[in-house]
């Protein structure tokens, strides 16, 4: 039976959103904690584990999101876990998202004048007080403007956890346009959604990538 | 305790392997037609019409900020409700398309933008005709300042394009797809399936650097 498209189908897609902020919430904490360790590891003194996060990214950011999505979805029951799309999709998203904000701080990293660790080291800074009180400030700076981008591609990205089928944005998307069949609406409607929610965002990245601009031009 | 079972990636995978041409096929193909709409649509943007800029632009914008998974729903599932139908595998080069194209503009945009105007006047002092000033001043280091963003960006087109899959087009993800739906062996299906593409980007990887280090290997500008 098929029935119209109507505020109650509007109200099921916006709530779902909820769930998109949540999951990119999710994969973006994740994803900065594991990116910071990536990082550090890719800009360390010790081969080994420059090669090992050097591999990770390649990886992660050689391979397609989706299949990322179908490895952890199905690892889940490799590892006789209940299949839970929730789990696998914050699981795979936030290795993603280590991978890629790993690679964007080890070059951000890489950015800070190595004068600044070699007067670091001068002064008998340990690689902690080094790193924490010289060098990660400066290069914080650095990474906001390619951050707050990658943000938006990660939100993009979860658009893919409604193929395993978790219920967020573009799933409530499908459900009503399976109800509906009024796909021009529906999908319009969630793409307007996601516009939203990635175009502040898009500009304000835009803006500070300007204003970094200007900084380094003298 | 869970047993894998390659045997049917490994019985099928002269069908994989034709998964992974049709990807490359697929992502070329969108590529070059992506290449031909962002050297149009940087033009625009550097136009002086403020027409076509905002056209472009809002084009550009709204590309670049909604997932590609709806983009392909809305061309492939949309457009018939407005009597346009489309066959799944033409509805996915359409999409990667303009895609990539949304990309590209900006990248080409920023290229062209990257010759500084002393150069142009460079040329045109030591008495060069205005397509030669295009050829040698603009275009090769315009060229040169792109590639590397531009093949980057291929390689994501290739990793993106996966996503045909979901309308059921033909590509390495939906063969992979069939596969699993007939054998159940999903993991190890996947789990090859992503092998491939990964060889896949490596491979043009280092094939790109290959053709930057042959083609654009002129002193850099400072």
């Amino acid at each position: 039976m098929i029935r119209q498209f109507g505020p109650s189908d509007i109200l099921f897609i916006i709530e779902a959103v909820r769930w998109t902020l949540l999951l990119s919430a999710i994969a973006f904490i994740g994803g900065a904690i594991g990116g910071l360790f990536v990082a550090l590891a890719r800009s360390s003194g010790s081969k080994a584990l420059r090669r090992i996060s050097a591999g990770f990214i390649r990886i992660f950011q050689g391979t397609p999101l989706l299949m990322q999505l179908f490895l952890f979805y199905f690892g889940l029951t490799v590892l006789n876990l209940p299949i839970n799309p929730l789990l696998a999709a914050a699981i795979a998203l936030t290795f993603h998202a280590s991978a890629y904000l790993g690679e964007i701080w080890r070059g951000s990293i890489e950015a800070v004048p190595s004068g600044q660790t070699e007067a670091a080291t001068a002064l008998s800074l340990s690689y902690r007080d080094r790193m924490q009180h010289v060098v990660l400030p400066q290069a914080a700076r650095i990474a906001v403007a390619p951050t707050v981008g990658f943000l938006v591609q990660l939100i993009k990205g979860t658009s893919l956890t409604s193929i395993i089928g978790f219920t967020e944005l573009t799933r409530a998307g499908q459900i009503v346009n399976n109800a509906t069949f009024d796909p021009f609406v529906v999908f319009g409607l969630v793409a307007a959604i996601y516009f939203i929610i990635c175009w502040p965002l898009s500009l304000y990245a835009r803006r500070l990538e300007g204003r970094m601009r200007l900084a380094f031009t003298r | 305790m869970y047993h894998f079972n390659f045997t049917p990636v490994f019985e099928n995978f002269d069908l994989l392997l034709y998964g992974a041409w049709l990807t490359i096929r697929l992502s070329f193909a969108a590529m070059i037609l992506g290449l031909i709409v962002s050297v149009l649509g940087a033009a625009a943007r550097t136009s002086h019409s403020k027409v076509l800029h905002a056209i472009v632009g809002a084009y550009v914008e709204i590309i670049r900020n909604t997932p590609f998974l709806v983009q392909i729903f809305f061309l492939y599932f949309g457009l018939p409700a407005i009597g346009i139908s489309l066959d799944p595998n033409v509805a996915a080069l359409i999409a990667l398309v303009i895609n990539v194209g949304a990309y590209g503009t900006e990248i080409t945009r920023a290229g062209i933008e990257s010759v500084p105007h002393g150069q142009i006047e460079a040329g045109r002092a030591l008495g060069l005709g205005p397509i030669q000033i295009f050829r040698y001043v603009i275009l090769k280091p315009a060229l040169r300042n792109v590639y590397p963003a531009m093949t980057s960006q291929f390689i994501y087109l290739m990793l993106t394009s996966s996503v045909v899959s979901t309308i059921s087009a033909n590509d390495l993800a939906s063969i992979g797809a069939d596969l699993n739906a007939k054998t159940f062996a999903s993991f190890e299906i996947y789990l090859v399936v992503t092998g491939i593409y990964l060889v896949l980007s490596l491979l043009f990887s280092g094939l790109f650097k290959l053709i930057q280090n042959a083609v654009f290997n002129y002193p850099a500008s400072r």
